[in-house]
C-alpha cells in the first residue's frame, strides 16, 4: 500500500501551550485511521494542522510525497485534503446546495461528487436542499458539513468528531451513511471520543495523550485495557508501532 | 416646490446617497471594514473622468469605459497592499487606515486639481425634464441616476444570490476561516470585493460630479450621507441602503422645504432617531431577557 499521507515529527502550539508534540505517523491509500484521546490531548490541533488552518512550529507534513507544510489550507483542497471541522462549521446564512456549491465551485477537484451525489448518500438532506444552514437540527448540519468536504472529491477525509453533541441514533445515521464510503476505498483520517465505535470503524487506531502518540495498532492486536490505559495515561505505555 | 415636489425629489437624491453607499455597505458587510476613504475615492473617479473629458474630447458617460475598470483594479490592490495588512492588525485598524487615505487623497487631489470647484457635463439630457404639472418637474437626469443606484444595487444582489463568486463573498464573510477549508481563498475574494467596492463608488463618483461641482475635500460630506443610508437602512443589507438612501432624501428635501436651513439637519436628525429607536428596541430586548432569567 503506499503511504497518502505522511506527518514527521511535529509540533504544533497555542501560543505557549503545545498542544502537539513530536508526532509523526502515516496513513496509506484507502485506509481509515482513527485518532482517539481524552479532551485536550492535541486532536482537533493535529487535524487542523494537517488541513492548513494551523500553522505548525515544526515538523513537515507531507501529502502524496509531496512537503505541504507551509501551503495555505485553500490550495490544500485542491491537492485533495478535505476538513469536516468539529462543531461542524457551516455558513448558517447560506442554505445547504450553497453550501455544498460553494465548496465544489472553489476549487474542489473533478470527480464524481456532485450535488446529487451528495443528496444520494444522504438522502435526509433532499427535503432540506434550499433551507437556511442554521435552521437544520445537528444531525441535518452534520451530513451537510460531511456532504461540503465530499463536493471538493478529496483523496484524504478529515473527520473530526462527527458524532459530537448528536443524539445516539442520529450518530447511527451518521455512520451508516460514512460505512458506504469507507468501504468505497476513501482515505480517512477520523478523531473519535467513542472507543467502541473508533475500534469498530478503524483499520487503526492511533492513541493520543498529551499531545503525543502513546500509543498505535490496529483494532485486533489492541486490547480494550491497552487502549484506556493509553486514553487516560493511567500508565505510561511505550508506543507500540 | 410644493411637498410632493419635495417627496419626488427626496426619493431621488436618494438614489445618489444608495448609489455611493453600495459599495461602503459591500466592504463592511464581506471584510467588516469601515472604509472612510469611500467618498474620497468617488471624487478620485470624478477627477479622472473630469481628464480623460477634458483632454480627450469625450462624454463623461463614455469616460466611464476607462474609469471603471482602473477603479477595479485600483480597488483590488488597495486592499491587497494596505487594507490585508491592516485586517491583520485587527478591526480597528482599517478605520484608522482608510482616515490617512482619505486626507491622503484630499490633499493629493489639491495638488493637482487646486482647491477650486471643477463640475462634470451630464450632455443633454441634463436639462430635459418632464414637467408633471406646474409645480411638478423630475428632472431626467435624477431618474438616470436613480435607475442606476437601482441596477448597481439589483446587480449587486443578483451576483451575492446566484453566481460562485456571490456564494463565495458570503462564505467568507460568514466565517474565512472556514471558507479556506472548503477551497476558498479568502484573501483573492477579498481584493474582488474590495475592487468591486471601489468601482461603484467611482460610478457614484462621475454621477455625483454631474449633479453638482465637487471640489477636492468633498469626499468626507459624501461620505457621511451614504454612511447614514447604510445606517438607516439596516447594516449590511442591499436594497436596506437603497431605502436607507431614500428615507435620507426625503428628509432632508422636506426639512429645507420648511426652511432651506433645515436641509442637513433633518437629515441628521432623522438618523439619529433612527439609530436610538434600533439600540432602544435592543437595550428592552435586553431587560426583556434579564427580567425573565431573574
Amino acid at each position: 500500500m503506499t503511504t497518502l499521507l505522511a506527518v514527521e515529527a511535529l509540533d504544533a502550539r497555542h501560543g505557549l501551550l503545545q498542544a502537539v508534540r513530536q508526532v509523526s505517523f502515516e496513513v496509506a491509500e484507502a485506509e481509515t485511521l482513527a485518532l482517539v484521546g481524552a479532551n485536550g490531548a492535541g486532536k482537533t490541533t493535529l487535524l487542523r494542522t494537517i488541513a492548513g488552518a494551523h500553522r505548525p512550529a515544526g515538523g513537515r507534513v507531507l501529502f502524496d510525497g509531496n512537503d505541504i507544510t507551509r501551503l495555505p489550507a485553500h490550495r490544500r483542497v485542491r491537492l485533495g485534503i478535505a476538513l469536516v471541522p468539529e462543531g461542524r462549521r457551516l455558513f448558517p446564512n447560506l442554505t445547504v446546495e450553497e453550501n455544498l456549491r460553494v465548496a465544489s465551485g472553489a476549487g474542489g477537484r473533478p470527480g464524481p461528487w456532485t450535488v446529487d451525489a451528495v443528496l444520494e448518500a444522504f438522502p435526509l438532506l433532499a427535503p432540506l436542499r434550499r433551507k437556511r444552514a442554521a435552521s437544520l437540527s445537528g444531525g441535518e448540519q452534520q451530513a451537510t458539513a460531511i456532504g461540503r468536504a465530499l463536493m471538493t472529491n478529496p483523496r484524504l477525509l478529515l473527520l473530526d468528531e462527527v458524532s459530537l453533541g448528536l443524539a445516539p441514533v442520529v450518530v447511527e445515521g451518521v455512520y451508516r451513511s460514512l460505512s458506504s464510503l469507507l468501504e468505497g476505498g476513501a482515505t480517512v483520517l477520523l478523531v473519535e471520543q467513542d472507543l467502541a465505535r473508533a475500534l469498530k470503524t478503524a483499520d487503526r487506531v492511533a492513541c493520543m495523550l498529551e499531545g503525543r502518540i502513546v500509543l498505535e495498532g490496529t483494532p485486533g492486536e489492541l486490547t480494550r485495557e491497552q487502549v484506556t490505559e493509553a486514553y487516560f495515561g493511567l500508565r505510561r505505555t511505550e508506543a507500540t508501532a | 416646490m410644493t411637498w410632493v415636489s419635495a417627496i419626488v425629489h427626496g426619493i431621488l437624491l436618494g438614489g445618489v446617497y444608495a448609489l455611493l453607499a453600495s459599495g461602503l455597505a459591500l466592504m463592511f458587510g464581506v471584510m467588516r471594514i469601515i472604509n472612510l476613504a469611500h467618498g474620497s475615492l468617488a471624487l478620485v473617479g470624478a477627477y479622472m473622468a473630469f481628464l480623460l473629458t477634458e483632454h480627450l474630447h469625450i462624454t463623461t458617460y463614455l469616460a466611464l469605459a476607462p474609469v471603471l475598470p482602473g477603479a477595479l483594479v485600483a480597488g483590488y490592490f488597495l486592499q491587497r497592499t494596505m487594507l490585508e495588512r491592516s485586517l491583520r492588525a485587527g478591526q480597528l485598524v482599517p478605520l484608522l487606515t482608510t482616515f490617512g487615505l482619505l486626507i491622503v487623497i484630499a490633499n493629493l487631489l489639491q495638488y493637482f486639481f487646486s482647491p477650486d470647484v471643477h463640475s462634470l457635463d451630464e450632455g443633454r439630457i441634463g436639462t430635459a425634464a418632464w414637467n408633471v404639472s406646474s409645480s411638478l418637474s423630475i428632472p431626467w437626469f435624477d431618474v438616470l441616476t436613480f435607475g442606476v443606484a437601482v441596477f448597481v444595487l439589483g446587480g449587486l444582489e443578483l451576483v451575492l444570490r446566484h453566481t460562485q463568486l456571490g456564494r463565495e463573498l458570503r462564505a467568507t464573510a460568514e466565517d474565512a476561516d472556514t471558507a479556506e477549508l472548503v477551497g476558498i481563498n479568502a484573501r483573492a475574494v477579498y481584493a474582488r470585493a474590495a475592487a468591486i467596492a471601489v468601482a461603484t463608488a467611482a460610478l457614484a463618483g462621475v454621477f455625483y460630479g454631474m449633479r453638482s461641482s465637487f471640489d477636492p475635500n468633498a469626499g468626507a460630506d459624501q461620505l457621511l450621507y451614504a454612511f447614514e443610508a447604510v445606517v438607516i437602512g439596516g447594516i449590511g443589507s442591499l436594497w436596506g441602503t437603497l431605502w436607507g438612501g431614500v428615507v435620507l432624501g426625503v428628509a432632508q428635501l422636506v426639512g429645507a422645504q420648511i426652511n432651506p436651513e433645515y436641509f442637513a439637519l433633518s437629515g441628521h436628525v432623522v438618523f439619529l432617531v433612527v439609530l436610538v429607536a434600533r439600540t432602544g428596541v435592543q437595550a428592552r430586548g435586553l431587560t426583556l431577557t434579564l427580567r425573565r432569567a431573574t
